[in-house]
């Protein structure tokens, strides 16, 4: 890059692969915008957009993981079916009968349960990776066929429904935390971003390391606020159907106000996905766990020889892998309201496209968290794009598998520019 | 004489039905460069990485100040401040210089979060120490020159107050330039004490820079002669024929 625009990134520190993903978000919203004659950049549709990411996006993070340690997760599609479909088992069957219909306590156990199967199934895959050197392909290959059948089999191919209506809250579509507190979140988000910029500015100096120009803190610090702020504000700008509102008033035997409005903030789903980005996001840079997942991935025999268990990391990756699974378990079928046994088919694919688009090298070693989280974006935005333009869904396949293995070449391309791997 | 600062007593492993190491004893003292002489496959590595603890002997035991010690592990070999600099650096490539000299040993804040700018700040210590030129500190290891990469894979054994120090082949991949730092370097570490095994295959730089050297053929020790008290051609013959010309004559 050169010019004036390449000095300002550079002075800024910004990832340039950032900014050329954020770039190609914004230009198929654009054409989009266009092609639906204006309804692609709406409130609604960005925030139905976010919704139907969610559940990509946190199992993305984990296979970034999976990825740069130089495996491969083919089962999570599976795994999300069958731990859907048994937490839906669990929260409509079982637990009514103890604890009665709607109690709150149904979600947070049935939650536990779904997690600690999840870390479970995954610990178990890995262990088959790490301790008995099965190729992760093979075991996860298998674990595709075993989980799908296993879900046919619990539900003998019915769909468990309705599910527990505390849980349905945090799929997101009914689950929003309101105008209020998502401004108030969006105000402790942007203090802490400030916060951590100050932070590491001061421990740079404290060591006499090079710091970027005071004014490109600011400038930094201002994007990052107005980003955070942005995403609130189209988030609280999306208004509840006044059908929908006067039908809430009807229930409490009230009349609504004339001109009443009121908009839906931020969905529970959406703030999962927030949370899982920050603490993935910390793990892989702040904590020994993440640095020697890279470490793995960049060496393993050096990883070996520096006293690292590369096989029990293995076994955790995979386990953290299930784990996210669990999470977007809950997030899927609680967006549907219903676990079917086949919720989360191909999902296996859309991940590592997520990852893969991302920029997480297959070969691995490389990966970022945020990558992942725009890759899943950017997938999803094609293809409701394209569904919203009335693309067949064959056609959508065939353009959504060609972008896949564009962006993989760009990637190459990108790299050997910049000497990145 | 006294209490070796390490010795290596009868070790021996096989791989298969392999014997890569075969009832070979060494030792080093303190302040002493003890050199591994020998063609690729005589077994110089692979008894050179039971000591770092990459693998498992069969037989044999270690002692390092006359107390016999277990090395099952790498984190066994540094526990007894045994560090080793392999022929392939085994530097993690995608990471940067502070990243590979802490691997495994990282400092972390009272939260237990790596602490990255304390450990660059503890490499540009060291390195202002090794190499003054090595400025590249937030880089990949993967786009350093090969001087630079060997300077990191020093800098990690030498900054953990290592006592017994393992050199496979430090000089392979280097310039003359390099060479020489390593070579300065050496004597360095040797006049504080340090006990130093190094393995190489140029036998007149064996000859400048250890006090002891050791030839090996086949898994087999072959011998162990002070450099003073041979020539440059009885090591080679040594190395070739896996006889030793002094206990023949």
């Amino acid at each position: 890059m050169s010019g004036g625009l390449g000095k300002l990134i550079r002075t800024l520190q910004i990832d340039t692969r950032l900014l050329g993903m954020i770039g190609a978000f914004i230009v198929i919203s654009l054409v989009f915008h266009v092609a639906t004659g204006g309804t692609f950049l709406t409130p609604r549709n960005l925030f139905t957009l976010t919704l139907q990411t969610a559940s990509v996006a946190v199992m993305a993070t984990g296979m970034v993981f999976v990825i740069v340690t130089r495996n491969i997760d083919l089962s999570i599609g599976s795994m999300l079916g069958i731990i859907g479909m048994l937490m839906g088992v669990i929260q409509v069957q079982i637990l009514p009968d103890f604890l009665g219909f709607g109690n709150p306590a149904i979600w947070v156990i049935t939650v536990v349960i779904g997690l600690l199967l999840g870390a479970a199934i995954g610990a178990f895959q890995g262990w088959l990776i790490g301790y008995l050197v099965i190729p992760s392909f093979i075991v996860t290959l298998g674990g595709l066929l075993i989980w799908r059948g296993g879900a046919w089999w619990v539900s003998k191919g019915t769909t468990i429904s309705p599910l527990d209506p505390n849980f349905v809250m945090l799929g997101g579509a009914s689950g929003t935390i309101g105008v209020t507190a998502s401004w108030v979140l969006a105000i402790v988000g942007s203090i802490l971003t400030v916060v951590f910029l100050i932070n590491t500015r001061r421990k740079h100096i404290s060591h006499d390391f090079a710091v970027k120009p005071l004014w490109a803190e600011y400038a930094l610090g201002a994007i990052l606020v107005a980003a955070i702020c942005g995403i609130t504000a189209i988030m609280n700008a999306y208004l509840v159907p006044t059908r929908i509102l006067q039908r809430r008033f009807a229930a409490e035997g009230l009349e609504m106000p004339e001109g009443y409005t009121e908009a839906y903030g931020f969905p529970i789903s959406v703030l999962i996905v927030l949370f899982v980005t920050i603490a993935m996001t910390v793990v892989a840079k702040k904590t020994r766990f993440g640095r020697y997942i890279f470490a793995m991935g960049g060496n393993p025999d050096a990883a070996e020889l520096s006293g690292i268990n590369t096989r029990m990391l293995t076994v955790k990756v995979f386990a953290l892998m299930g784990a996210l699974t669990a999470i977007a378990a809950v997030i899927a079928s609680a967006r549907l309201g219903s676990a079917g046994s086949s919720l989360g088919e191909l999902d296996e694919l859309r991940v590592i496209a997520a990852a893969v688009i991302g920029g997480t090298a297959l070969a691995g070693g490389v990966g970022t968290i945020y990558g992942a989280i725009l890759g899943a974006l950017i997938m999803q935005a094609l293809v409701s794009g394209m569904g919203m333009v009335g693309v067949d869904s064959p056609l959508q396949n065939m353009i959504v598998g060609g972008v896949l293995i564009l962006a993989v070449w760009i990637d190459i391309i990108y790299r050997r520019k910049t000497g990145d791997a | 004489m006294s209490t070796p600062l390490l010795e290596m007593r009868n070790i021996s492993i096989h791989f298969g039905g392999i014997k890569a190491v075969d009832d070979v004893s060494i030792d080093v003292m303190p302040g002493e460069v003890v050199g591994l002489l020998g063609h690729n496959g005589a077994g110089k590595s692979t008894l050179i990485k039971i000591l770092s603890g990459a693998y498992k002997k069969d037989a044999g035991e270690i002692f390092v100040d006359g107390q016999k010690v277990e090395i099952n592990s790498p984190i066994d070999a540094r526990a007894h401040n045994i560090e080793t600099i392999y022929q392939t650096l085994a530097l993690s490539d995608n990471l940067d210089a502070a990243s590979n000299l802490f691997l495994g040993r990282e400092i972390t804040t009272r939260f237990g979060l790596v602490d990255d700018t304390a450990m660059e700040a503890e490499s540009r210590k060291i390195m202002a120490r090794l190499n003054p030129n090595f400025q590249r500190f937030s880089e990949p290891v993967r786009s350093l020159s090969g001087g630079q990469r060997q300077s990191v894979a020093i800098a990690r054994a030498v900054y953990f107050n290592a006592r017994i120090l393992i050199m496979d082949e430090p000089t392979a991949a280097l310039g003359v330039h390099e060479t020489a730092m390593v070579a300065d370097l050496i004597k360095e570490l040797k006049a504080q004490g340090l006990g130093i095994f190094l393995i190489s295959h140029d036998t007149r730089e064996m000859m400048d820079l250890c006090d002891r050297v050791s030839v090996m053929k086949n898994g087999q020790l072959i011998g162990t002669e002070r450099v003073e008290d041979v020539t440059e051609d009885d090591i080679l013959s040594m190395i070739i024929m896996g006889k030793n010309p002094k206990k023949a004559a």
